[in-house]
């Protein structure tokens, strides 16, 4: 009975390791933009595929993984320059739809370039399973769990300890504000998409091994990454990490002890009970409205 | 979504000034609706132009009630793909395994969406922004799982087959006739809209749009809008399920999917938010161009992704609200 | 007043660029039109994507030989993803402004399904890719397939595993059309075949990991365990398997066909068993098997172009459009009602998927022996029989 407890939170820490990073990347630009970038999981996907491509003309596995978060950063700040921060002034409902037609664009553009086949990245560690308590876990899942750790602790850092992170959180928490005391926020804007950009191409390298991906591969992850984001409260880095392990492990949990078939709807009517109690989100701060 | 709330106020009050004075001549805009229906359909040559167009239609219904919630009331809605797909499903179990007359399985699909969203509005109309936006999508997922899981109800993702369509023994059985059908309903839809803007519930709307708390303040109930304009937007989607399902005699899970959802509201962004004829443009347009876009074979989608996000940068208040304004300019 | 017009131009406007841009070319004049509409991008990717280049390069072959009855061959393909609707207003398209003689395509089992009444009504020949049964059963006159039922896939899995003494099954099935047919016909063969399902679990679009669902098959012990499913989950159930340490033996649908699976899947794919069309191993059948050089031939000429290997999927493709070129030779006209006279008595066609023959009351024409059973062994195939 343990042992399969065990189990399926392995699987659910594993996975939600994956959202975090994903919803981190959503938290990081709904804080500079307010935006909801919907092309963070194409960031995701481009990872995975562009490590994949370049192992395949000859880079080794390092220099394929700093080359593939390189090209989802340019991808990313490319975002930023030419699309989003071309929209000044454009409501926030249109720069979203901007940021869907950047995912449509970015995933016709991998199966152009690369292709519509399936890769795989060899694990870092190997495949030899690790054995506790009756459960296993891969050498992967740890790297997983152990990278997000590390990003997790160097953003903290970053955001508690530099000054460009503080005044990347004086942006968010007000603009004007921000630009008046001489922060520059456009910048701003293209690091936290760079960022975001590397969160996600993060995030694909460190799955691929374990799930194969294909060009349009980082839907889904981006969903959830999402849906993370919002459970763990918009803009909050420690809530994009509990809430990226909260709908990994419900998901474990609802394919281990309740259906399978409907672990996505068990998430998902987990996510709405969280929102109907706390319409911010576990962290989020219920703001009030001006009028 | 997220609407910052200072800005809003504003943009909004402005944009309802616009519009009243745009669309005072309502009789002109429907009249001008009824007349592209009508000339258009001289230059179909042959069905696959009647069944882009009616495809059009059914979407177009769809967004018109969706704008009002997005547009009007300022609230998204990510899952209305999940109430078009409870109309179609309901269409389709109600009258191929039940042998329910299809006027009839129709009404029962509105009735099933009409009390599903009523229920649901008050607890997710609570939430704001992007956390509205995730409680509709949560639940537009849940619906589509759903129907992709329950098999032996719904045929699961390999679909089923919906029996013909037929109203008081007149049933729409070539691609004409289901294109004056759709857009009558269409018309209607469209009519009713605009009435509704127009009445004493648009202007609370408009407000509530602005600021719900001055809304509050001055005394409009503002939930009870929101909910009212949430379950019209979701039947004018079960309604266009419930004809999509007859229209095309098979029925997958894939009507309900997230996708689905994502594309009305890109339809309603693109062709105007709080603009009732924008959201017929943008059905239009976007139901259309991929139809175009085939020539481009493998760069089909990234040229549609490309196209989107750059009529969306450039034309950022939407298509049809851009042009008004681009051709008001030139016009003295 | 402005307004009024200008909206009204607009519309007009709109409406006449529509036109302008629906207008059909002006068909060329003695060529074949061959139709197609395949799920190129989307979930169901992996089908369409080797189906389209399939018949790209085989059209283009066959237009370099000199063509079909002495007229080149034009190939229209649209991509409709996995979506019913979009089948549909592709196949009207087809049929109706294209004016195409012949229609290969649908991915799907959805998307084949939802165009049939078109093609019974346009009365015009068509092969589906689609996997499952219903396509053909009950016969329809217009409809045929090439692709053996998944229905026959699993026979043959519970066959091999009453062989190997398996009486208690588990299954694990994705959520799609082809995986959730291959579960349903699974739990309804299982009591013909003398099996027992212990376990039956899901898992969902975009899935990175899949223990949960295993573990649970794993405690209820399991002899065997089916994988129904295709694409990138075939790799990860197959890797978190081995993880588990699950000792009974894994066997795939007809889904995991590709050699992709085997390269992504690497190590533990080792041992995993599935039925496949004989082109899988086709330097491995006996020199008089008569499927061998046909199938050579293909995955040659298939990596020659895009540097991949084949899968089943293209294969399914092949067929249909050398079936539809034997038909169309042997009616000596494109006449539809012709060739689809002569697609219905085809006899002895041999094809990459297997021999066809076909009847009025089978619109398919494979056997059973045209499925090989296979093993992954030393990371490529190995034929078993």
């Amino acid at each position: 009975m343990l042992a399969e407890f065990l189990q399926f939170l392995f699987s659910g820490i594993t996975v939600g390791a994956i959202y975090a990073l994903v919803a981190l990347g959503f938290s990081i630009i709904y804080n500079a933009s307010h935006v909801i970038n919907f092309a963070q999981g194409e960031f995701v996907m481009i990872g995975g595929m562009a490590t994949v491509f370049m192992m395949a003309g000859g880079l080794p596995l390092p220099a394929a993984m700093l080359v593939a978060v390189a090209i989802a950063v340019c991808a990313g700040l490319a975002l930023e320059r030419f699309a989003v921060g071309q929209s000044r002034g454009a409501s926030v409902v249109t720069l979203i739809i901007i940021t869907i037609g950047a995912s449509i664009f970015l995933r016709g553009l991998a199966s152009v370039v690369w292709d519509r086949n399936f890769h795989t990245l060899p694990s870092f560690s190997g495949d030899e399973p690790i054995r506790l308590a009756g459960a296993t876990l891969t050498p992967q899942s740890l790297w997983v769990l152990g990278v997000t750790l590390v990003v997790a602790v160097l953003l903290f850092w970053f955001f508690t300890r530099t000054l460009m992170g503080k005044a990347m959180l004086a942006t968010a928490h007000n603009r004007l504000a921000a630009q008046l005391v001489g922060i520059n926020t456009r910048f701003v804007l293209m690091l936290s998409f760079g960022l975001a950009a590397a969160l996600g191409a993060i995030g694909g390298i460190l799955i691929t091994p374990i799930a194969p991906t294909y060009f349009e591969g980082g839907v889904m992850l981006g969903l959830k990454g999402f849906s993370a984001a919002i459970v763990g409260g918009l803009g909050h880095g420690l809530g994009a990490i509990v809430g990226g392990l909260i709908v990994g492990i419900a998901e474990a949990m609802g394919a281990g002890y309740i259906s399978s078939a409907y672990k996505d709807a068990f998430a998902f009517v987990l996510i709405l009970l969280v929102l109907f109690f706390m319409p911010s989100g576990l962290f989020g701060v219920r703001g009030t409205e001006r009028v | 979504m997220a609407v910052t709330e200072k800005d809003a106020g504003t943009e909004a009050l402005k944009r309802g000034a616009r519009r009243t004075a745009l669309l005072s001549p309502r009789y002109a805009g429907v009249g001008a609706l009824i007349l592209v229906i009508i000339v258009l359909q001289f230059f179909f040559t042959n069905n696959f132009h009647y069944d882009v167009a009616i495809k059009i239609g059914l979407s177009a219904i769809v967004c018109v009630g969706l704008n009002l919630l997005i547009g009007y009331a300022g609230q998204i809605s990510l899952g209305h793909a999940g109430f078009f797909g409870l109309g179609a499903y309901s269409s389709a179990i109600l009258t191929d395994s039940y042998g329910w007359p299809p006027l009839a399985s129709l009404f029962a699909g509105l009735v099933l969406v009409g009390v599903l969203s009523f229920v649901l509005a008050r607890p997710i109309l609570r939430l704001k922004g992007h956390y509205l936006a995730m409680a509709t999508l949560g639940m537009g997922i849940i619906i589509s799982i759903v129907l992709n899981q329950e098999v032996d109800l719904t045929g699961g993702p390999d679909g089923m087959p919906v029996p013909a369509f037929s109203l008081f023994g007149w049933s729409p059985n070539s691609e004409p006739a289901w294109y004056w059908l759709v857009s009558g309903v269409l018309v209607v839809t469209v009519w009713l809209s605009l009435n509704l803007i127009d009445s004493s519930i648009g202007r609370a709307l408009r407000a509530v749009h602005g600021s719900e708390v001055a809304a509050e303040t001055v005394g409009v109930d503002t939930t009870r809008y929101k909910v009212l304009i949430f379950v019209v937007s979701a039947l004018f989607a079960s309604l266009a399920g419930s004809l999509f399902a007859h229209y095309t005699g098979f029925l997958t899970p894939v009507v309900a999917e997230f996708f689905t959802s994502i594309q009305f509201v890109i339809m309603v962004v693109f062709g105007g938010m709080a603009s009732v004829f924008g959201s017929v443009v943008g059905a239009a347009v976007l139901t259309a161009l991929p139809e175009f876009l085939t020539v481009l074979h493998d760069y089909e989608h990234l040229v549609f992704g490309l196209l989107l996000m750059l009529t969306m940068i450039f034309m950022s208040k939407g298509l049809l609200p851009s042009l008004i304004i681009l051709i008001r300019r030139r016009l003295p | 007043m402005t307004m009024k017009i200008s909206r009204r131009g607009l519309a007009l406007g709109v409406a006449a660029a529509a036109v302008l841009g629906f207008a059909s070319a002006g068909a060329k004049a003695e060529t074949i039109k061959v139709g197609s509409f395949l799920a190129v991008t989307g979930p169901a990717a992996f089908l369409g994507d080797p189906e389209k280049k399939t018949l790209e390069l085989y059209v283009e072959k066959i237009n370099k030989d000199g063509g079909i009855l002495g007229k080149q061959v034009e190939l229209i393909v649209y991509d409709v993803q996995h979506v019913a609707d979009k089948a549909r207003t592709a196949a009207k398209r087809l049929i109706e402004q294209d004016k195409v003689d012949f229609i290969i395509g649908g991915s799907t089992t959805g998307t084949t399904m939802a165009v049939v009444p078109l093609v019974e009504k346009a009365e015009i020949p068509f092969i589906s890719l689609g996997g499952a049964s219903v396509i053909v059963q009950p016969v329809k006159k217009w409809v045929f397939k090439t692709p053996h039922t998944d229905r026959m896939a699993v026979e043959k899995v519970y066959t091999d595993m009453k062989k190997e003494g398996i009486s208690k099954v588990g299954l694990i099935a994705g959520s799609g059309g082809f995986d959730k047919s291959c579960l349903k016909n699974a739990k309804d063969l299982a009591g013909p075949h003398g099996m027992d399902i212990v376990a039956s679990e899901t898992y969902g679009k975009g899935d990175t990991d899949m223990t949960p669902q295993l573990t649970k098959i794993k405690s209820a012990n399991p002899q065997g365990v089916l994988f129904c499913g295709f694409g990138a989950p075939a790799v990860t159930v197959t890797k978190n398997y081995r993880q588990l340490g699950i000792a009974a033996p894994l066997y795939h649908n007809h889904g995991s066909g590709s050699k992709k699976f085997v390269q992504g899947a690497g190590k533990a794919a080792e041992g995993v068993r599935l039925p496949a069309a004989a082109l899988l191993v086709a330097d491995q059948l006996p020199g008089a098997d008569p499927q061998r050089q046909p199938a050579l031939d293909y995955q040659a000429a298939y990596r020659e172009r895009y540097g991949e290997d084949i899968s089943t999927f293209g294969g399914h493709a092949l067929d249909a459009l050398m079936l539809m070129k034997a038909a169309m030779e042997k009616a000596g006209t494109t006449d539809k009602a012709k060739v689809r006279a002569e697609l219905e008595t085809t006899k002895n066609f041999i094809g990459v998927d297997g021999i066809f023959n076909m009847t009025t009351e089978d619109h398919m024409g494979l056997d059973l022996a045209s499925f090989k059973m296979v093993e992954v062994r030393n990371g490529d195939w190995k034929f078993l029989y």
